[in-house]
Formats: C-alpha cells, structure tokens, sequence
C-alpha cells in the first residue's frame, strides 16, 4: 500500500461509517445528516449562487482583516526589532496587551463598532495582528549579530543589511507567523459572523440552524475547513519557494 | 624615517577597552607596515579579538588613536556566509563594481571553489566554508587583512592547507594582514612579526627572520616556539609542566 493510499484510508473508512449510520438510522437525520445530504445541499447552494457569495463575502473580510491587522502588526514589530527607541516604545505595551483574549473583546467592540462589517474585520484583524507582530519581532531580534557584523565589514549600509540579512533572516519566523494569523484569522473570523450578520458564511450556517438545515451547517464547517486548508497549502508554497537555501539546511 | 612612514599601514596608539568595570585592553600599540604579516597572540580573553574588532571598526566605544586604510576586510573564525545567498553572492556582497561577476569568479577560483558558486552555504564543510569567507575577503582587494583565528575550527590537516593557501594568496595579492592566532605553530609559519598580548598592553614584539619556505623544522624554528610559549606562560613539551 502506498503512502497516499493509507493516508486516505481513515478518511475515506469514516466517511463510509457515517454514510452507513446515518442511512441506517442510527443518527438522526436532523442531528447529523449523512454526507450525501451535505454533497447534496452543497451542489444545490452552489447551483443557486448562495455559496459562492457567501463565500466571497467571508473572503473579503478574511483578506481585508488580516491585511490590516498583518500590514500594521509588521510594521510595528519591524520598528520594534531594528529600531531602540521603538523598542521601548512598543514592544512592553503589545507584549501587555497580547494577554487580552482578543475574542473576549466581542461584546466591548459591539459597542463601539456595532455588528456590521467593521466588527469583523476588526476581530479578523486582531486575530492576525499578534502573531505576526510577535514571529516579526523574535524574527528581527533572533538574527545572528555575527552575520550583520560581517556584512558591515563588507561595506553595507544600513538600509542594505536590512534588506540582503535582517529581512531574510526574518523570513521563516515571518512564515510561521503567518501561518499562525491565517488560522487566528479563521477563527476570529467564524466568531465574528456568528454574532450577527447579513452575509457570508457564518450568516448561512446560523441562518440554516433556525430552518434546522444541518446539512448546510454541516456544510459551512466543512468549508471552513477547506479554506483553511487551502490556505495553508499556499502559505507552504510560497515558503518553499522563498526559504529554498533552507533545503541545503536539511540535507546536511 | 620618512619611508618608514609612507609604508605604514596601520598605526593604532594607546588603544583603550573596557567592559563594564574590566579593562582589556590598557593602552595598546600596534603598527603593520604595508604587506606585513602581524601574528596577534595572547592568552584565552586576553582582548585579542576585542582589538581586531575596534581594528575593523566594528567597536564604537574604544579610545585612542586608531589609523587603518579604509581598504581591509575581515575574516572571522566563523565563517559568518549568510546561508540565504547562494555562495557566488556571498563572496560579491557589497561588491559595487560592474565587473563583480568576473571577480567574484576569479575570487572563487583563488580559493579552489570556482565550481562552487551555485551553492547554498549550508552545502558546504567546514573547511570549504572558510575558503568563501577569504573569497569574500580577497575580492575586496584590500590592503589590510584582518583574521580572526581564521583556521581555528578547522582539522588539523585542513588547517595545514589553509595555511599554504594564505601563503600562495599573500606572494600574490601583497596584502598586510593581522592574524590572530592560538596556534603558536602557525603564528610563526605565516608572519613577520609576532605580537604577545598581556594585561591589556603589547608585552613583546619578535621579528620571525626565519627564510621562506618554512616548516615546523627549520632551523631557528624550535628555539623561537619556545621563547613564544614562555612568554604565553605555556610549558613546551608536557614534561615541562609545573610541579
Ligand atoms: N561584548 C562584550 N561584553 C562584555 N565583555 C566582553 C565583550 N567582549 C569581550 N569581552 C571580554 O573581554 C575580554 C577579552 O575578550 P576577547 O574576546 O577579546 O578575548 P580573546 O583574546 O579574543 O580570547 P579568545 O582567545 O578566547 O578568543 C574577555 O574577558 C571577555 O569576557
Ligand atoms: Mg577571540
């Protein structure tokens, strides 16, 4: 048996049981439909467009929240990292404030931000922020000092052994950090769009939950999931791509 | 007089270092004359890398007088190759000129590697590793040559081919270099002039008169190997070892 084939098994062995049980009878159909009803209601959602553009929707705010929260938490952790002053500056009070679960933030930003679009972007946002900041900053503050020197005795300046040794050297902290946002992202993103919600897929699972829809709750989850998945796997791509010396690394 | 000062490269005067409360280096000098070889040797901690550090300009916070000819390069005992680039943009880093390709080549080539260029520096030994890094310094083409315990981390075998390597590239290139060295041995093979640091300040200076070639058994070689491991406050032979 190949190795592809025994990781497909249990899958594939589980989703039979499943299959089995629920057309059996053994679980309640309004508990837990069997995965055909799932394929079923994602093919009828996908043909009527409700899928798609609940998709899109949770997309949008996934892409625009970990921009925000990953555009600022970069910079705030480069500043951190190269610069003393901003050192002291920011690092103690982000560190302080990383204690706060950002998910415990809900009912305060409802408040504030009221249950729209900003909400959730905001909580995606947060979500990606502290990863990346912290994996930016250990990144920066991690890199061998040995090797900034020897690039300073090569004559580069300081903008230079930014780009050519600090930023790479950050590089696979960064990716970690990444990795981390993209799924604290996820996660905040699922909770910010069960608090209430015109669109996107939250909305669909919620509002299939009061037409007791389990297969499209199901459904929400599984695509979820996908997505994550997707993600991840892009994330490894560009990694690989990027951090190709470190292959030399693991080969010796 | 006066020649004598056109043809000094470095001249660095009551050189001062502490850390902290601990001073380490009390008031150093030092001067290399244009192609001369510098052997720096002193005790564990004696200050020798703090020196070449201040030397290199890598140490903001010494006093004195430090003159060194902007034209110098490094090498430490690390090989200190970033491991992002491959090893051909390793040896050209910072190198400006439009004929960097061709020197990074020549460079590579000098040191028996010119096959290496595409690789990662994590591809490579030890010994290879170090040759990159007096690739990266050749290529500069400097004046001055700054060694940290170039050889330090290598075999002994590997150190011996290190040392004929440096011996080839410096009847070419003429540059000056301070090497600082463990290895008695080695300090007197490759240099002019020996320096013993102790306390903080410059104890001795020894011209090594000895005729090129060298070797561990030239005559002459011996008695001066002694007077070095005297002076370090090392016993010769293990017999030697005090009661
Ligand atoms: N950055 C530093 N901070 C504090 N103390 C330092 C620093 N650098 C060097 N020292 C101290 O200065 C002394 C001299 O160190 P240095 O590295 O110059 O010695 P060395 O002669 O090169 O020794 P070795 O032969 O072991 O390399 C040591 O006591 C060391 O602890
Ligand atoms: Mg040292």
């Amino acid at each position: 048996m190949s190795l592809r084939v025994r990781r497909l098994t249990t899958p594939i062995v589980l989703l039979a049981v499943w299959e089995g049980t629920a057309r059996a009878g053994v679980l309640a159909p309004d508990k837990l439909p069997p995965p055909s009803a799932v394929l079923e209601a994602a093919w009828r959602l996908s043909r009527d467009g409700t899928l798609g553009a609940s998709l899109l929707d949770s997309l949008q705010r996934a892409v625009l929240g970990l921009l925000i929260g990953g555009t600022i938490a970069l910079v705030l952790g480069a500043v951190a990292g190269l610069v003393r002053a901003g050192d002291d500056l920011v690092d103690p009070t982000v560190q302080a404030a990383r204690m706060l679960p950002h998910l415990g933030l809900v009912p305060l930003l409802i408040i504030w931000l009221g249950i729209g679009e900003s909400l959730k972007v905001t909580l995606v946002a947060l979500g990606a922020f502290f990863p990346i900041y912290l994996n930016t900053y250990a990144g920066i503050r991690d890199i061998d000092e040995g090797l900034v020197e020897a690039a300073r005795t090569c004559g580069l300046t300081w903008s230079e052994r930014v780009r050519h040794v600090v930023l790479p050297g950050a590089m696979p902290s960064l990716f970690l950090g990444l990795r981390l946002a993209f799924s604290a992202g996820w996660l905040s993103l699922v909770v910010g769009e069960q608090v209430n919600g015109q669109s996107g897929l939250g909305f669909m699972m919620m509002e299939a939950r009061e037409f007791s829809q389990t297969e499209v709750v199901v459904l929400g989850l599984l695509v979820y999931a996908l997505l994550g998945l997707l993600s991840d796997l892009a994330l490894r791509t560009g990694e690989r791509r990027l951090l190709a010396w470190r292959r030399g690394l693991r080969a010796a | 007089m006066a020649t004598r000062t056109a043809s000094r490269l470095v001249e660095a005067a009551g050189v001062r270092r502490s850390f902290g409360g601990t001073v380490v280096l009390d008031g150093v000098d030092l001067a290399v004359d244009r192609g001369e070889v510098v052997a720096l040797l002193g005790a564990s901690g004696s200050g020798k890398s703090t020196l070449l550090r201040i030397l290199a300009g890598l140490d903001g916070e010494a006093s004195g007088t430090v003159s060194v000819p902007a034209s110098r390069a490094v090498v430490f005992q690390e090989h200190r190759l970033l491991p992002w680039k491959r090893v051909a943009a390793n040896v050209a880093l910072g190198v400006r000129t439009r004929d960097a390709a061709s020197r990074t080549a020549a460079a590579l080539a000098e040191v028996g590697l010119a096959d290496r260029g595409d690789a990662w520096p994590a591809e490579l030994s030890g010994g290879q590793s170090q040759r990159v890094a007096i690739a990266r310094a050749l290529i500069r083409r400097p004046e001055l040559l700054l060694l940290d315990e170039p050889f330090g981390a290598l075999d002994a075998l590997n150190r011996l081919k290190m040392q004929a390597l440096f011996t080839r590239l410096r009847a070419v290139h003429g540059f000056a270099a301070l090497l600082v060295t463990h290895d008695v041995d080695e300090a007197i093979l490759l240099s002019d002039r020996l320096l013993v640091l102790d306390g903080g300040r410059v104890i001795e200076a020894i011209g090594v008169d000895l005729d090129h070639p060298r070797a561990v058994d030239s005559p002459g070689f011996a008695a001066l190997r002694r007077r070095l491991l005297a002076l370090l406050r090392v016993p010769a032979t293990p017999d030697d070892a005090p009661s």
